[in-house]
């Protein structure tokens, strides 16, 4: 009997392990993304909201990457953002596009992006424009 | 808000604007069946599960509607639209204007403050009105928001925790995806070879 629970339990720990590990592996993705794909793919799954140097319906892009979460200048973010204590990297960036709700509750954006290899493309797309801006500030 | 009418420019029938896109004309009559009261939100149970959440990603597409209704003021005031387009053009408003007065009655069933819209000319700086100078440009950027906008439902479905939010998120999403088929069409653009190209 002792060895039977005994079994359960390690069973049980080795799927909640396992889990953990699956989760580690979606927050940080393998995949190498291709801005060129993404700058395409920005306008379809980002552009009813977003815009690369216009604040909209949610923040402008143009310096996003390496930036803090709730950091764009004019733009009235609620609570959940201005209190995401994140700098916006490909791991962050990947987890915030695969359930936002879930990084930070309250958070008024909501969409969600399923596709690992768009994340990957869409992010290498945010990476190449922000250090584009910066290069043009140097 | 009330669009102007402006002089027609015969670039492109009606007939013709509609008769490209053949789903739209189909789905406009889907979309007349659909609207007579089937949203009947208020009965529904576990609507106050997470009300703050829902409410806010529900303001969140009524900002999408707001601009969505202001883009479409700004093209049909631009004076570059022929008769047929600012006819179509009229109709799609109609559309984001429902879609609004619905989001604006469900953030309120769940006890929010719906956003309010802002003025046009905010409108128009952030959606860069100001390179707009042909009928087409104006198309192609009906074309970029519509596609947007659908995805953007579609995206926020599996984030609401009320099912009733996520049927109603569908139909609008099906309501985009109808503007942008029948823009595709007056432009002569194919559709898609692949399915599944929404979402």
């Amino acid at each position: 009997m002792m060895l039977a629970i005994l079994c359960a339990v390690l069973l049980v720990g080795a799927i909640a392990e396992d889990e953990q590990q699956n989760f580690e592996s979606k927050v940080s993705p393998e995949i190498e993304g291709d801005a060129g794909r993404g700058e395409s793919l920005y306008q379809r799954r980002c552009g009813a909201c977003h815009s690369i140097d216009q604040n909209r319906i949610g923040p402008k892009h143009q310096n996003t990457f390496g930036s803090k979460a709730g950091a764009v200048e004019g733009f009235a973010y609620s609570k959940a953002l201005k209190e995401l204590d994140v700098v916006w990297n490909e791991v962050t960036l990947d987890e915030w596009l695969q359930n936002p709700s879930a990084m930070a509750p309250g958070t008024r954006m909501g969409f969600r992006l399923t596709d690992e290899q768009e994340r990957a493309d869409i992010i290498a797309y945010l990476r190449q424009v922000s250090e584009a801006a910066a290069a043009q500030v140097e | 808000m009330h669009i102007q009418q402006v002089p027609p420019k015969k670039q492109l029938s009606r007939r013709g604007f509609i008769g490209r896109g053949t789903t739209a004309t189909l789905s406009v009559a889907g979309l007349s069946v659909l609207s007579g009261g089937a949203l009947a939100m208020a009965s529904r149970k576990g609507a106050k599960e997470e009300p703050s959440t829902d409410a806010g990603l529900i303001n969140t597409a009524l900002s999408l509607e707001h601009e969505g209704i202001a883009a479409y003021q700004i093209a049909a005031e631009s004076g570059v639209l022929n008769d047929a387009v600012l006819q179509v053009g009229i109709l799609f408003q109609s559309h984001h204007k429902g879609h609004r007065d619905e989001l604006i009655k469900a953030v309120r069933e769940l006890g929010g403050t719906p956003v309010e819209a802002k003025a046009i000319s905010e409108y128009a700086e952030a959606l860069g009105a100001d390179k707009l100078k042909s009928q087409a440009d104006i198309l192609q950027l009906a074309i970029s928001l519509e596609l947007g906008a659908a995805n953007a439902y579609l995206g926020v479905i599996p984030s609401l925790s009320d099912h009733e939010f996520g049927h109603l998120f569908a139909r609008l999403a099906a309501d985009e995806a109808m503007h942008w088929t029948a823009l595709k069409g007056a432009v002569g653009e194919a559709l898609p070879k692949n399915a599944l190209y929404f979402g």
